[in-house]
């Protein structure tokens, strides 16, 4: 049984146009997952469908065993899917780092003890033990934005679902928290769920799902997304800068491989090649 | 523009930040009380009440200059009672007269007066938001409210809002400024003109400010809930206050500093007799 | 306009105590056409940098001087309208500054700034001209409220709002923030657009290295507070040591070349992605010219 199953989800804002359309998608446990797609494809309007921020028109959302419909189990999946948005700024409540990170436990009702704890856990998951008693409005982004993932694993989710989360971060802030999410990934076996424009970010992923008008238009795994060029083109998406320049030098008639997806891979193919006589 | 927010939080450990907010909120009314008691012209009460804030500050490992750069904020507000004072206290003997203006010692006295009065005033009330965190202040304020609770006031719920606040003050303090610069960079003028016209050229920059408010309060609403906020159900909290050896030492200073207020002003009175 | 700076030296908080220097000593010149990148990690002095440029931060006394054509900043009868009439500025997320009650009204919003006296027909004939320019329908999008529009849409209508009075000078702050992969390469495009009709030149304020790399004519790289290189992206990026000390990222061509020549085969150092793609064709088997 998947982790996240999403079955034929549609929701309207407005109740004219479906801003998601009959999605249905399973997610397993441990799996590093990428939503792409162009700005107003519906790609983060599944992340709040994802935990019941909001509630499908059509089709239904099965965390765990707990569906989003059921109002008696909100809570039962938000505590199991964390999300955090685009703008660090716009999440963080408190003033003082650790009473933000309480947040979420103080709502469970969880006593003091173990919030210290989870406090404890959380900052040191996201490597910002030091900056317990700061004033977020003190950090960088990609600080605050860690500040932010403690406050969504103060809750122990299963899932992690980074909507947009890197978004407004400069390269260093985009790093700090990729790394973040990948220790979590790999060494806490949560699930990631990224939703995101930067091509960079996805080759990671075991599975990624392109967005289109409120539908998956394509799934696959990023070497598969990343063959079909003209296809990802046209739905507003475009390669990995690495992969684009790959493309063009196979076109132009240069022997490397096919499948590449990082600069790294592409710096050893280039040093593989026989020089002009 | 950071630095115009008003004694914001000064992280560090010290006495007077272990403190209970509680004790501190009440510690500070009580002060302001002891302020207003000095009878006029009592300066040694003031004194007094000076040597009190120094003394805190010392306790709070606060720099003093920090402390007295929070009067930065309301000096215009300062000066601006003290002129009034000043120009138009006409009682008591002249002791300088020009064309129309003329200063009477009485004048000169009560300027005084009201300038040190502020000023102590403001000196405490910014040492409690530099020693406080706003979460502190705010969970203080809601304990205090408790018995509220039953009138049916939403304690927790106007407490929760307080520390928002207070939390975005420093944001929307920043995005103010970009979207002034943004404007002045598309040739806004908020320099010139009269009043309606200053006031009509700050609609660029309040119309953005508003909606970004509006998007920002959007997205934090949507950030609550998915860390499974629910104000009606049984939360917890994570810091608790528990009162110390500090809270009570804290109370009897503040005691001593009110009877010696209230002290001063009488011996004053004699001296003033002899 | 040639842009001269020199010494150019800045501090926040008043007191000499507690103020931290955002600019130190910097000196710049870029000279008309020039298409000049501004690199450097977050607080090291690049936003304050260019806010000097239209006098949104002034010049304090003994602090340089900035030389911006024939106005001279630190001067007291310095004519800044006029100035940024003529040296455009969008900032980071520039759709955030959308004011008015009708898309016309906010882009029109500078006009009427900067030339009071203007009749109505011409304010009419630039705004439609700033609206071509970016791409939008004019009769379409006229009378709408800019808060309606989608979001590509909001920020090619704020980028109208400052091209309006057409600038020769155009200083961008992290202008592809938030954009997808085609918002950002229509976007580039219009920069070069603009390029070839009447900004003269571009002063371009970035994170993304590979923006830089295939665009720029010239780069500055800061760091705290002070310019620590200038040169050709070329030449800038070629010193890997430099800017991997100055915890910044290479672009991908630049990273290619590095590897190719730790493996003795380094290719001829032009790091736009057609021009590197052009020498690695020239020096390896295969590649066809």
């Amino acid at each position: 049984m998947a982790l996240l199953q999403a079955e034929s989800v549609s929701f309207s804002y407005d109740k004219s146009v479906n801003a998601v359309n009959g999605v249905s998608l399973s997610v397993n446990e441990g799996e590093y997952v990428a939503i792409i797609g162009h700005n107003g494809s519906g790609k983060s309007t599944l992340a709040k469908l994802f935990n019941g921020l909001i509630k499908p028109d059509q089709g239904n959302v099965i965390v765990d065993g707990f569906s989003v419909l059921e109002k008696k189990d909100t809570f039962e999946i938000r505590k199991r899917v964390g999300v955090v948005f685009q703008n660090p700024d716009n999440q963080l409540v408190a003033s003082i780092v650790e009473d933000d990170v309480a947040f979420g436990p103080e709502n469970l009702g969880i006593p003091r003890e173990e919030i210290k704890q989870r406090i404890d856990f959380a900052l040191s998951a996201v490597g910002m033990e030091k900056f317990r008693r700061s004033s977020p409005t003190r950090l960088s982004g990609g600080q605050k934005q860690r500040i932010a993932i403690a406050g969504v694993l103060a809750l122990k989710p299963k899932i992690l679902i980074l909507d947009e989360s890197t978004a407004m971060l400069d390269p260093q802030g985009r790093k700090e928290v990729l790394e973040v999410v990948r220790k979590l990934n790999k060494e806490q076996k949560v699930t990631v769920i990224t939703i995101t424009h930067y091509m960079e970010e996805v080759v990671e992923a075991d599975t990624v799902y392109v967005m289109n008008d409120g539908e998956i238009a394509m799934q696959g795994t990023p070497t598969e997304i990343f063959k079909q060029k003209e296809k990802l083109e046209s739905f507003g998406l475009d390669l990995p800068v690495a992969t684009q320049i790959a493309k063009k030098l196979i076109e132009r008639g240069v022997a490397i491989k096919s499948d590449i997806l990082t600069e790294k891979q592409l710096a050893e193919e280039l040093c593989a090649l026989k020089l002009k006589i | 523009m950071k630095d115009v927010a008003f004694g914001q939080y000064f992280p560090t450990k010290s006495f007077v930040h272990n403190m209970d907010a509680r004790v501190k909120i009440l510690g500070v009314i009580a002060y302001i009380v002891a302020v207003f008691l000095v009878k006029p012209f009592h300066f040694a009460g003031f004194l007094a009440c000076f040597l009190f804030v120094i003394l805190a500050t010392a306790f709070s490992r606060v720099p003093f200059l920090k402390v007295m750069r929070s009067i930065k904020g309301i000096l215009f507000f300062i000066i601006l009672s003290a002129v009034l004072q000043l120009f138009f206290n006409t009682k008591g003997q002249v002791v300088f007269s020009w064309e129309f203006i003329t200063i009477t010692d009485n004048g000169l006295l009560n300027a005084g007066f009201i300038i040190t009065r502020i000023t102590l005033i403001v000196l405490g009330a910014s040492l409690l938001t530099l020693t406080t965190s706003p979460v502190e202040i705010s969970d203080g304020i809601e304990s205090l409210l408790t018995p509220l609770k039953w009138i049916k006031f939403p304690v927790h719920e106007f407490a929760l809002i307080m520390s928002i606040a207070l939390r975005f003050i420093p944001t929307l303090l920043d995005e103010t400024d970009r979207i002034i610069k943004a404007q002045k960079a598309r040739g806004a003028d908020f320099e010139s003109g009269n009043v309606f016209k200053r006031a009509k050229a700050l609609i660029p920059v309040l119309i953005p400010l508003l909606i970004s408010s509006f998007r920002r309060a959007d997205e934090l609403s949507y950030a609550m809930d998915a860390r499974c906020y629910s104000a009606s159900k049984n939360r917890t909290k994570y810091k608790k206050a528990v009162l110390t050896y500090r809270d009570l030492v804290a109370t009897i200073v503040v005691a001593g500093l009110i009877t010696g207020v209230v002290f001063l002003n009488n011996v004053y009175f004699v001296l003033a007799v002899v | 306009m040639r842009i001269e700076v020199k010494d150019l030296t800045y501090s926040y908080g008043e007191s000499k105590a507690l103020s931290v220097r955002a600019l130190d000593g910097v000196s710049l010149v870029v000279e008309e056409g020039e298409f000049l990148g501004i690199i450097g990690h977050t607080g090291s002095g690049k936003t304050t940098f260019v806010q000097h440029l239209n006098g949104l931060i002034k010049l304090k006394k003994n602090c340089g001087s900035i030389k911006i054509g024939d106005f001279e900043l630190g001067d007291k009868k310095c004519d800044f309208k006029a100035l940024r009439a003529s040296l455009g500025m969008v900032f980071q997320y520039p759709e955030y500054q959308l004011f008015a009650e009708t898309v016309y009204d906010d882009v029109a919003f500078g006009v009427k700034n900067f030339m009071p006296n203007l009749p109505e027909q011409t304010v009419r004939e630039m705004v439609k001209d700033a609206l071509f320019t970016v791409g939008v329908d004019y009769e379409k999008i006229k009378d709408k409220s800019p808060f309606e529009l989608s979001g590509g849409q909001k920020r090619r209508v704020a980028i109208a709002g400052v091209i309006v009075t057409k600038p020769e000078v155009l200083v961008l702050d992290e202008p592809v923030a938030g954009l997808d992969p085609v918002g950002k390469r229509e976007f580039i495009a219009l920069l070069h657009r603009l390029k070839k009709e009447f900004v003269k030149t571009i002063i371009l304020v970035s994170h993304d290295m590979n923006l830089v790399a295939e665009n720029c004519t010239k780069t500055a790289v800061f760091e705290h507070g002070k310019i620590q290189a200038v040169g050709t992206p070329a030449q800038i990026f070629s010193d890997y040591e430099r800017i991997k000390n100055l915890g910044l990222d290479l672009p991908v061509t630049a990273f290619l070349n590095r590897e190719l020549e730790k493996a003795g085969k380094g290719v001829q150092n032009d790091l736009t992605v057609d021009g590197f793609i052009d020498s690695v064709c020239k020096k390896f088997r295969g590649g066809t010219l």
